[in-house]
């Protein structure tokens, strides 16, 4: 094939456009974490996220986050077509600040929790889950 | 309204005063994302359960508001405390505004 000025630009903004899409992606993430903790500072440390290391089907992905002390905790999921996955608030007759469910997940991603602690403060914790099989139909 | 969504809780019939208990709940549900076509290519709309809350005689236990990304069927799994005997409400918000409740007694052993 001969290598004409024109499929020579198709290629470079194909190229451009494929590194653009997980950086596109992980914005959208940013941005509902963003929304979450209203820009503050995020921390690290006194929150567990658990997931499976490979999920082999991405439909039901167990995950479950455990904080003490925090008052609500969000779960996004960075490469999902919307990043939100659950915010829950813990009321006074909560025993533990933590909750497990079942998630969907559109491909292999970082998932990553945010809890909002009583002292107003946020910390964060990620996970890289493999999926084989993606969850989001299409 | 979605068809057969049914709800189901575990929760133990007593607990000791004070006592932190394990809860399961389950609602049956389709959770379309919105996100789906089908097979002529056309966008399936969204429905889902939206938020789920659970009270102990009216005190808040814990309050999750729920996107497409929760798994169809949505499951929760999560600890309360059990003051005094009473009774857990669980309350499910579809997004066609139907509510869906079940209600649980605990007694003190």
């Amino acid at each position: 094939m001969n290598m004409t000025r024109r499929t020579a630009l198709a290629l470079g903004a194909g190229a451009l456009a494929v590194t653009l899409l997980p950086l596109s992606a992980h914005a959208a993430a940013d941005d509902a974490i963003a929304t979450f903790t209203g820009g503050a500072e995020i921390g690290e440390g006194g929150l567990t996220l658990t997931t499976p290391e490979i999920a082999e089907n991405g439909n039901t992905v167990p995950v479950s986050v455990d904080a003490p002390g925090a008052v609500a905790i969000a779960v996004f999921a960075t490469g999902n077509p919307t990043p939100e996955v659950i915010t829950a608030k813990f009321g006074p007759l909560a025993a533990a600040q933590s909750v497990a469910t079942r998630i969907r997940l559109a491909g292999t991603q970082d998932v990553v929790a945010v809890a909002q602690m009583a002292d107003g403060s946020f910390v964060r914790a990620a996970n890289t889950v493999k999926v084989t099989i993606g969850g989001c139909g299409g | 309204m979605a068809k057969g969504v049914k709800p189901r809780v575990k929760v133990p019939k007593t607990a000791a005063a004070g006592e932190a208990i394990t809860i399961k709940t389950l609602i049956s549900h389709k959770m379309e994302s919105g996100q789906r076509k089908d097979s002529d290519g056309n966008l399936i709309p969204r429905s889902i359960i939206n938020r789920f809350t659970t009270s102990f005689n009216g005190q808040e236990v814990l309050d999750v508001v729920v996107e497409p990304a929760v798994s169809t069927n949505p499951y929760f799994e999560f600890e309360a405390l059990v003051p005094e005997a009473g009774e857990f409400t669980f309350t499910w918000y579809d997004d066609d505004g139907s509510v869906y409740e079940a209600k649980k007694a605990v007694a003190i052993a």
